[in-house]
């Protein structure tokens, strides 16, 4: 658990073309905690996601972050894991080579054996050396679940988590997801209730425009 | 009101007294301008001209310091102003190249020559060309101005290059490059008699005011236009 | 570097590692590479064929040189970029890495690329384009240098604008020539010398001229990078 580990977003706000996506939006999670977000398609749940990711500055309002003091400091885009529709591999290279250029981009160590676990864990050891431009599209987002979660981040986000998976998929899905909540914190954002089984914040964008 | 009524007749003023004065060898009344050997009556074209071309410059800079406050500040009213003035500067440069080239064909004998200074007004010509096609390229308001912000930044970092280097070092038809026996010119080392400096200087403040007139309209135009668009 | 401090040094790994990864990418797939080899030795057969018996002056063939220079750096440069927009990898990219990591990894690259297609370039060019000689190496060895810099640092940040714009080429090369219009002036300049056998001082005005270009530019995308980059 990391006791002191905690995001909180106040009055955030944003806009697009002078259009209002969402505005007042407010929320905080600690470690442990699940944040839920839902919203139609297009309410700006992707948007969200990026802005809590840090890639995406809000039009106004503050994201704040803070890391457990018991864990050595990291970078703040080292704290975040994200699996999304939008998020791409990189498809001329390998489902391990993916991982170690994640690592070695995030200026983090790579361990061999570490990454061929998380391949296990996944469904995707097999295949691990194929390059990913020969996945289907279920094998692709369990490597992104993989991808998301080699620098073991604090955070993960979720958005859309069970697109392209059939029931095996989804039950691994379900283990991160379990897995995360015992060791930091879990966003997911979606609009199938089913995907998700507890939470303890909840976000709706549909409010929110 | 006040604004538009000086620059009326500034300008009034500065037409008639550029094209309208008489030219002498030896000027003894204070209306009459001074012959300068090689340019006679074309020398009227220097009120005209230069100003174009300074305020080509200078609203390249308008537009460039309104890009680093809208980078800066994120707000879209800075990114209207940087997009007038570059509007205009377009437009006074696309004048100051035709009265330049105009003024080439008399003086040297042909329209262009691609002197160092002409190469110049020609880049800055590109350089805004490149900017309104950029902006016409993005859709979403934000990454437009964000983007043309980043470009008339650094397009205006290269621009020094041109307008102050390179003259310097590559001999030029233009007064004031390397080779001209006159030195700095008739501009630069005010070698103008007091009634031409007169007027001279008059035009380029009546333009300057010219300028800022146009860029305030502009700038109002368009922030109705967005408030519209918005209410509709 | 252990008196560098830690996040200069993650940094620096960050930068390094954005670099490989394009680096490998591209002798993986070979796409620019080739694709520009093929672009230089057309163009130049091209003005082979234009010339014909008759040459050039010597100013005319130290332009033409970098006319084939710049074009190739139209076809290839803006790749790096262009390529992440096209997969959809850029959001990858803005996860995983600070903006000053990818703009120095992909200068770094295009750099590479750049310095390679040149060296084939002026080869080619040298051996095959009759009535060009240079007597004085090291004025032409020293400008390609820092000509292919010159171009790597003004090519990748303009690459970086039109890939975040969506138009891909065609605008390229509209919003690249005026600023690389300096560079090119000061590099064909230097050329010519070359050709004419001046001494390597007489050079040297347009050496500081290159080099404060170079400095000027990339200090300058440095610091827009960030804007450009994020949304």
């Amino acid at each position: 658990m990391n006791p002191t580990l905690r995001i909180a977003g106040k009055d955030l706000r944003k806009e697009f073309d002078r259009r209002t996506v969402f505005r007042d939006v407010s929320f905080s999670a600690s470690a442990g905690e699940t944040l839920l977000v839902t919203g139609r398609n297009g309410s700006g749940k992707s948007t969200l996601v990026k802005i809590i990711c840090g890639v995406l500055s809000p039009g106004s309002g503050t994201l704040t972050v803070t890391q457990n003091a018991d864990e050595p400091p990291r970078e703040s885009r080292n704290l975040f894991g994200l699996v999304s529709p939008y998020l791409q591999l990189f498809e001329e290279f390998s489902a391990v080579e993916n991982l170690s250029i994640a690592m070695g981009i995030r200026g983090m160590p790579f361990d061999p054996a570490a990454a061929d676990a998380l391949l296990e864990r996944v469904a995707m050891f097999p295949r691990r050396h194929d390059q990913v431009r020969t996945y289907s599209s279920g094998m692709k987002q369990r490597v992104k679940y993989a991808f998301a979660m080699i620098h073991t981040p604090p955070v993960l986000v979720l958005d859309e988590p069970m697109s392209n998976l059939d029931g095996d998929g989804t039950a691994v899905v379900r283990a991160v997801m379990a897995e995360q909540r015992r060791r930091g914190i879990l966003v997911v954002a979606t609009n199938d209730m089913s995907d998700i089984e507890t939470y303890d914040g909840r976000i709706d964008l549909n409010e929110r425009r | 009101m006040v604004l538009k009524i000086l620059l009326g007749v500034l300008l009034t003023a500065v037409i008639v007294s550029g094209l309208g004065l008489p030219m002498s060898p030896h000027p003894q009344a204070w209306y009459q301008l001074p012959v300068i050997p090689g340019l006679e009556e074309k020398a009227r074209i220097i009120f005209f001209h230069v100003p174009t071309a300074w305020l080509s410059v200078v609203a390249f800079l308008t537009s460039m310091v309104y890009a680093i406050q809208y980078l800066r500040k994120r707000d879209l009213a800075y990114d209207i102003r940087s997009s007038a003035a570059a509007g205009l500067g377009f437009m006074f440069c696309i004048l100051a190249t035709i009265t330049g080239a105009v003024w080439a064909k008399f003086n040297w004998g042909s329209y262009w020559n691609w002197d160092p200074r002409e190469t110049s007004i020609f880049v800055l010509l590109l350089i805004y060309g490149a900017y309104f096609s950029l902006r016409s390229a993005v859709e979403t308001e934000e990454k437009r101005a964000t983007l043309s912000s980043a470009y008339s930044i650094i397009a205006a970092v290269t621009v020094p290059f041109f307008i102050f280097i390179m003259p310097r070092i590559m001999t030029g038809l233009h007064p004031g490059a390397k080779g001209d026996p006159e030195g700095a010119g008739p501009v630069v080392e005010f070698k103008m008699a007091p009634n031409m400096r007169v007027i001279f200087f008059t035009s380029l403040f009546a333009f300057t005011l010219l300028f800022y007139w146009m860029f305030r309209l502009r700038v109002r135009t368009a922030e109705v236009e967005t408030h519209n668009q918005l209410r509709g | 570097m252990s008196a560098a401090s830690p996040s200069l040094r993650l940094f620096l790994r960050s930068t390094g590692a954005v670099f490989l990864k394009d680096l490998r990418s591209e002798l993986r797939t070979r796409y620019a590479v080739s694709a520009l080899i093929m672009f230089v030795v057309t163009t130049i057969s091209i003005i082979l064929f234009s010339l014909g018996s008759e040459g050039a002056s010597t100013d005319a063939l130290s332009g033409m040189l970098w006319v084939v220079v710049f074009f190739a750096a139209m076809s290839g440069l803006s790749r790096t970029f262009v390529m992440e927009e096209e997969r959809g990898t850029t959001l990858t990219l803005q996860l995983l890495a600070p903006p000053g990591a990818v703009f120095f990894g992909k200068l770094l690259f295009n750099f590479v690329l750049v310095t390679g297609v040149n060296a084939v370039t002026v080869v080619l060019y040298a051996a095959f384009i009759n009535g060009f000689v240079i007597r004085t190496m090291s004025i032409f060895v020293v400008t390609v240098g820092l000509g292919s810099i010159g171009f790597a640092a003004a090519a990748t940040v303009i690459a970086a604008i039109i890939a975040r714009a969506n138009t891909r080429g065609t605008l390229y090369p509209v919003l690249s020539f005026p600023i690389i219009l300096p560079l090119l002036l000061s590099v064909i300049d230097a050329t010519r010398m070359a050709s004419e056998g001046a001494f390597f001082g007489e050079a040297a005005g347009e050496f500081q001229l290159l080099i404060s270009y170079i400095v000027v530019v990339i200090v300058s995308s440095a610091m827009l990078f960030e804007y450009i980059w994020k949304d």
